[in-house]
């Protein structure tokens, strides 16, 4: 049974627990401990009355402060966009060459372009535009859209084969899978698209050149050095898409290709393609 | 100090002590969750929201398969940081079709949310094969037997038929035709490509979506891959709320 003594040391009651001898003190909660609760809870009060709250069905409470995660990053984006307003609308609007003749302005916009770069564009066209297979290189001077920044501003905005309206457009036919030359000729064509790159020769009698008369140059030209802005490749010089070497070209001249470049109309500003544009047009010089 | 003498009393009757612990525990989930149930504001209205087609249903299972939301958050955050760099922040009404969700909270790689689109497939086939070809300082694991494995079309049905009972809008002809659209819209010169236009909207992605003569785990993965962000509109659309 048990039985509340009183403890003469501290002059607590027991809990009335007789274990074996064994007996508890009755004391009370530790005063810091009531502290700390209260504190807890006025800091609850105060947060109900402050910050958005209480459920009411189909809305709830708001709070005095009215904080809203959306409205917060509406506001820090309008305020980074006045901060930068003034040359962020001069970098929409003026000519590149306007952009060109101003260094402190040209010199934001290559700075703002790089970051842009690695996370757009870098994935395909690779670290300092280096390219890779299947993905043009911007370092060098072999363009095929134009590298002016007028052009890159362009390709920028409507894509390659994209599904934007006014989508630049190229595709190289598939000879041999579309039977267009045999395999004999396919092997014939790649030797001959090879050797181009040591240079063209005009008024070349031999079957190959002939070939590439009457199925290749109505788009890479009778030169063979491409017409910039149709997508048509310069086969002359030493810049490939999709590989020089012959197993390259022997696909290439098999199954056609058809590339894609995404638009970018919809992810970024105006202000941000035309930045980019004068960064990759800056690109041929960094790497020399 | 009555209120200590009623805990003190409710110590010494266990089982009411434990329906007054589970009450009182419940209280916060109760307020939190419960609420987003009745709140109008939870899921936003998103009147041109689409459903997965087969094939993109199909990728996303490869992507819950191989694990892909262990490095990959598909929740964009309303931070000015984020939204700088991947586009308008996530609504719940974008995911509101996922089951389950793939928000994720660890990012080894970046996030997703807004991938498609945003690279060509034949970026994805060559990263997805190997990701050091095209982004050399990458950690990814190479996910090359993709490109080599059939897609298994057969349980398709049964995937969709499972989805509408949670919710999804699937109709009987979509679920009775998934197997054959989940092919037909990875090869889109095919007889049946038509059907997956009807029944998904003129608008779905319909191409080979790598360089494969048969339609591979690949082609679906990158399916997927390319729609992420493009179920609905309204997140690029919405005016941008106001500033007070």
């Amino acid at each position: 049974m048990s039985k509340i003594e009183r403890d003469p040391v501290t002059g607590y009651t027991t809990t009335g627990h007789d274990w074996n001898g064994i007996k508890e003190l009755n004391s009370p909660i530790p005063r810091a401990v009531i502290i700390f609760i209260i504190v807890t809870h006025l800091a609850a009060l105060i947060g109900w009355i402050l910050l958005p709250t209480w459920p009411l069905g189909r809305t709830f409470t708001k709070g005095v402060l009215e904080v809203d995660q959306k409205t917060d990053l509406a506001a820090d984006i309008a305020a980074a966009n006045t901060a930068r307003a003034d040359w962020m609308a001069r970098m929409a609007t003026l000519d590149f060459d306007a952009i060109r003749a101003d260094p402190d302005l040209m010199a934001r916009a290559l700075e703002t372009a790089a970051p842009l770069f690695g996370q757009n564009c870098e994935p395909c066209h690779g670290k300092n535009g280096i390219g890779g297979p299947g993905f043009p290189q911007l370092s060098d001077n072999a363009w095929i859209w134009g590298g002016t920044s007028e052009d890159i501003s362009k390709t920028i905005t409507v894509g390659i084969n994209s599904a934007h309206p006014d989508s630049r457009f190229a595709q190289m036919p598939a000879f041999g899978r579309d039977e267009m030359l045999d395999r004999t000729q396919i092997g014939m064509m790649t030797s001959y698209v090879q050797s181009l790159s040591n240079g063209f020769i005009a008024n070349d009698p031999s079957e190959a050149a002939t070939l590439f008369q009457d199925n290749c140059a109505a788009c890479h030209g009778e030169d063979a050095r491409g017409v910039e802005g149709t997508g048509a490749l310069n086969l002359t010089d030493a810049a490939w898409i999709y590989g020089g070497d012959a197993a390259s070209i022997w696909q290439t001249l098999m199954n056609g290709r058809e590339g894609h470049m995404p638009t970018w109309q919809s992810r970024l500003s105006t202000a941000d393609i035309r930045m980019l544009a004068l960064y990759v047009e800056a690109m041929p010089g960094k790497l020399q | 100090m009555s209120l200590f003498k009623a805990h003190y009393n409710l110590e010494k009757k266990s089982i009411w002590l434990v329906i007054g612990i589970i009450a009182a525990a419940s209280v916060g989930g109760l307020v939190e969750i419960a609420p987003l149930f009745t709140i109008d504001q939870t899921v936003e209205t998103t009147p041109d929201m689409r459903v997965y087609t087969p094939l993109e249903l199909a990728g996303r299972n490869i992507y819950i398969r191989e694990g892909c939301y262990a490095c990959h958050s598909q929740m964009i955050r309303t931070l000015r940081d984020e939204v700088e760099r991947y586009g308008p922040y996530s609504l719940a009404a974008e995911s509101q079709y996922d089951h389950p969700m793939l928000w994720g909270s660890k990012r080894t790689g970046p996030d997703i949310a807004r991938l498609g689109g945003k690279y060509s497939d034949e970026w994805h086939a060559a990263h997805l094969n190997n990701p050091r070809d095209v982004v050399p300082s990458s950690i990814m694991p190479a996910y090359s037997w993709l490109a080599e494995t059939g897609l298994d079309v057969s349980d398709l049905g049964a995937h969709l038929a499972a989805l509408r009972a949670l919710g999804v809008p699937y109709t009987d002809a979509m679920i009775e035709n998934a197997s054959t659209d989940a092919l037909a819209q990875a090869t889109p010169d095919s007889d049946a490509a038509s059907g997956v236009a009807e029944r998904y909207g003129e608008t779905t992605n319909m191409r080979r979506f790598s360089s494969r003569k048969t339609v591979t785990e690949l082609d679906a993965l990158i399916s997927y891959l390319q729609i992420l962000g493009q179920m609905t509109q309204t997140a690029y659309t919405a005016e941008p709320k106001e500033v007070e």
